[in-house]
């Protein structure tokens, strides 16, 4: 398919996107970020040009894989910046959030009420400031629960406003053919940026308020979901859970909601040699992602107590920070699990990757999970996994388990089955590990383009 | 002369139920769903393809005539589930023109595992048919046409004049399945061979828009037949019989078809149609059909890996078989039931991970979501078997 993406390509004209991110390697490791990466590079792979904002001043973290300019040398070309090597037609903005806006606030409400956002504005310091949950905005094991370091000041709604309005001082001085949001915070960029310069805007909805909260939905970030789905002329959704989550709750016009699934890159060699083989008498069974209701840990641990009633030789590793870690850590202590469960806390690069491959299974009990990039991770680690069906994931894996987040009984019973039968757990690890190769990013970009193609021939609303 | 040997496979297992490691008691058995799966089979093809079978009998008077070979456990759910289904399978019987075939009685893959087993289950199939048709099998057609050299041989031993396998293209070479031939150095067998492009026109591509040959008369399917005179005696039609009216819907037109097919055979030259032992006893064998290696019928790899393809599939048929001496000591014969009904063919098919990604699944009468759900429930299952032997897990 992307053979064929290519091709098409070079017949048509070449396309140029003005792409609002939120977090991007290696500032945030998160889902989020990991997609917008993966996506960008593949699309700019395929010819489109790409020119990339992110909210604030990029850092450059060491042994991270990507290189990136230091925030004095981008500051010095005017905060933009390009990663040659990597990305042949990218360019990325940086918007601090120190920087002041450059629009005037008044062509931002003008573009919220035409993006039929209620209420219009987000004044800063105005009187319906307010500070939302941190955890939510920060996705998979990307981001530790507080981040001292500040990715994001204060308060989120004012700096999506900045964000709205340096998005639209970018758009004037820019040139591109079209507009594409990732997740609500971008999306009142997204659409000031449409009213604009009439350009066609495409919002990516990787997770929706539903799934990360729940039934307790913040009404604001909702209707800054609602209004920029509602404006944008088209919605791609990261799986039919999703797609059908954006028909249900927020009434889009079905015809324009698309599905493009996630991807991973292929595993990259770190030149090191593998780890020697642990040799142990213990299971592990491991849970990574943040510990947040979204993610379903309390599942996890209840299908770790009835598993720990049939055999005994089995150690579950809770892997990740999240609002409900010391509510797990309680839970254990009063199933008298405790012994059995190890928190680990937040893990990144190499540890991520150690953790991984230490297990014998890798589970995935999201209560609602839009893709769920990890159980492909785990799969690109040779770790079989077992996962919820309330995921976007488990609409394209074959070779993996499957399992009701709620079914706690059905989740031991997999569990032990995989735990005592080899044969399974290498028939899981050896077709799921090649499975997981077919996972090109390459394909979603193609699937993008057309979305693209369709955005840039549909009127602009 | 070009003689039609049609056999019809007439086969269901007993599903299981969800089973969890944590289900206590010892029934296996998915009751409820295996006779709601049985009510539909039977009203949808046994019933009226039975029906037309006894009209064309009649009708021609002996000259049409064909074979079926029914598992024990399809048996011993139509007399539990649907007994007039039974009763019109005996009404064939008492026709004269209708031959049962030998199988294994749990339609099982025990060749493969173990001869005292298979000798058994065949024995045990022996008695059921003539107790249900008043036959004794001459003809042996091994599960899913699962044979090899040494099958040839067994057979022989057990004294039959022929078995029924797979006319392979790797084996055969130029030959031809319209010919019959022997085991190597077995002379007292003769092996009957699947016509696998005819069988398969009418099986799989019968309802099919997008062939050349569609839509596929009775006419036309004879003149093809009628081709063979000069090149062979038989067309080996093998066939599941849930291809009338379940595999191929009766809207296709496939009983239409079917109830116009003797009039077409019959018009052209000589054609007949032959059981499969008045086919061996009819035609002398043209050469040996040297089988080293297994094969069987299904799939396009004609081989053993739709039940033996992967490491959970062997996992599970070893520590199935492994219990044998176990099971027979113990003398406990719903224990030995419970344990025979495990090794049908079936619940290891439904642990196929062949094609799984491009979706091209096992998913016929397949109670399961998934390879790996078959075998986790297959195996809890047998840890609870083995438990009622006093062997823990």
């Amino acid at each position: 398919m992307s053979r064929a993406a290519l091709s098409d390509r070079k017949d048509d004209v070449i396309m140029r996107v003005l792409m609002l991110g939120w977090e991007f390697p290696p500032f945030i490791s998160g889902g989020l970020g990991t997609a917008c990466f993966g996506l960008t590079r593949a699309l700019d792979h395929l010819g489109t040009e790409v020119l990339f904002v992110l909210p604030r001043a990029v850092a450059s973290p060491e042994g991270t894989h990507v290189q990136v300019l230091s925030p004095a040398s981008a500051a010095a070309r005017g905060g933009a910046w390009t990663l040659p090597g990597m990305f042949r037609h990218t360019q990325f903005r940086a918007v601090s959030a120190a920087l002041q806006p450059y629009a005037r606030p008044e062509e931002v409400d003008e573009a919220d009420e035409a993006a039929g956002v209620p209420g219009g504005r987000m004044t800063p310091g105005g009187p319906r400031r307010r500070r939302v949950r941190r955890a939510a905005t920060k996705a998979a094991v990307g981001g530790p629960a507080s981040d001292p370091g500040g990715n994001y000041s204060g308060d989120l709604f004012a700096e999506i406003e900045r964000y709205a309005a340096l998005g639209c001082a970018i758009a004037a001085e820019e040139t591109f053919d079209l507009i594409h949001a990732h997740d609500w915070m971008t999306f009142p960029a997204g659409a000031a940026a449409q009213v604009q310069t009439g350009k066609p805007l495409v919002v990516h909805v990787h997770s929706t308020e539903f799934d990360r909260s729940g039934m307790n939905v913040n009404q604001r970030i909702y209707d800054i979901e609602r209004a920029g789905m509602h404006a944008a002329t088209k919605v791609i959704a990261v799986s039919h859970l999703t797609r059908s989550i954006i028909l249900r709750h927020y009434d889009v016009d079905p015809r324009k909601v698309e599905v493009v699934y996630n991807a991973i890159d292929d595993r990259e060699d770190d030149g090191r040699p593998p780890l020697p083989p642990i040799t142990r008498d213990e299971k592990i069974v491991l849970f990574l992602g943040r510990v947040t209701m979204q993610k379903g840990p309390e599942y996890f641990l209840a299908a770790a107590k009835r598993v720990l009633e049939v055999m005994d030789n089995v150690r579950f590793v809770m892997a990740g920070s999240g609002d409900m870690i010391r509510r797990m850590i309680e839970l254990a202590a009063e199933m008298g699990i405790g012994h059995k469960v190890l928190f680990t806390g937040f893990l990144r690069g190499a540890d991520v990757r150690r953790v991984y491959r230490m297990a014998d299974l890798y589970v995935m009990p999201s209560v609602s999970e839009p893709f769920g990039l990890t159980p492909l991770e785990a799969l690109s680690n040779d770790v079989p996994v077992l996962i919820s069906k309330q995921s976007g994931v488990a609409e394209v894996l074959k070779h993996a388990l499957k399992v009701d987040f709620w079914d706690v009984d059905e989740m031991a019973n997999k569990i032990i089955a995989v735990l005592r039968h080899p044969p399974l757990h290498a028939t899981l690890r050896d077709h799921g590990s090649f499975e997981v190769k077919r996972f090109s990013w390459l394909d979603s970009a193609a699937n993008c383009i057309k979305v693209y193609q369709a955005a840039l021939g549909a009127p602009v609303s | 002369m070009a003689s039609v040997c049609f056999y019809f496979q007439v086969h269901q297992p007993f599903r299981l139920r969800r089973f969890s490691i944590f289900d206590r008691g010892a029934d296996y058995f998915d009751n409820p769903a295996n006779q709601e799966l049985l009510r539909k089979v039977a009203a949808k093809c046994y019933l009226p393809a039975n029906a037309l079978l006894l009209e064309l009998i009649e009708r021609h008077a002996g000259r049409f005539k064909v074979a079926f070979s029914l598992s024990g456990l399809i048996v011993e759910q139509l007399q539990r589930f649907r007994p007039e289904a039974l009763d019109s399978f005996r009404r064939l019987a008492e026709t004269g023109a209708v031959e049962f075939l030998a199988e294994t009685y749990y339609h099982s893959l025990a060749f493969l595992y173990s001869r005292r087993e298979f000798a058994e289950q065949i024995d045990l199939h022996r008695q059921l048919i003539r107790r249900l048709f008043n036959q004794s099998p001459t003809v042996l057609r091994n599960t899913e046409l699962i044979y090899n050299n040494e099958l040839g041989k067994a057979a022989a031993e057990m004294g039959y004049r022929a078995v029924l396998c797979e006319g392979a293209d790797h084996l055969l070479g130029y030959r031809s399945p319209t010919f019959l031939y022997t085991p190597p150095g077995v002379p007292g067998v003769k092996l009957l061979l699947k016509n696998y492009r005819l069988s398969d026109d009418v099986a799989f591509r019968f309802s099919d828009r997008n062939w050349t040959e569609y839509p596929l008369t009775a006419e036309k399917f004879a003149h093809w037949i009628h081709q063979i005179n000069g090149h062979g005696f038989v067309v080996n039609l093998f066939l599941d019989y849930e291809t009338f009216g379940e595999h191929q819907w009766a809207e296709t037109g496939i009983f239409d078809f079917l109830r116009h097919l003797p009039d077409a055979v019959l018009a052209l030259g000589d054609n007949d149609f032959k059981t499969p032992s008045e086919c061996a006893a009819a035609y002398d064998a043209s050469g040996e059909y040297d089988v080293p290696h297994m094969i069987s019928w299904a799939d396009t790899e004609r081989d053993l890996s739709a039940w033996l393809g992967n490491a959970m599939q062997s996992n599970a048929l070893h520590e199935l078989y492994r219990l044998e001496p176990l099971v027979k000591e113990r003398g406990d014969e719903a224990l030995l039931h419970d344990w025979r009904r495990l090794q049908t063919s079936d619940h290891f098919y439904y642990m196929c991970t062949k094609h799984l990604a491009d979706g091209d699944v096992h998913k016929y009468f397949n109670p399961y979501d998934s390879p790996y759900d078959a075998f986790i429930n297959f195996m809890n299952v047998l840890d609870n078997l083995r438990g009622r032997l006093g062997r823990g897990p």
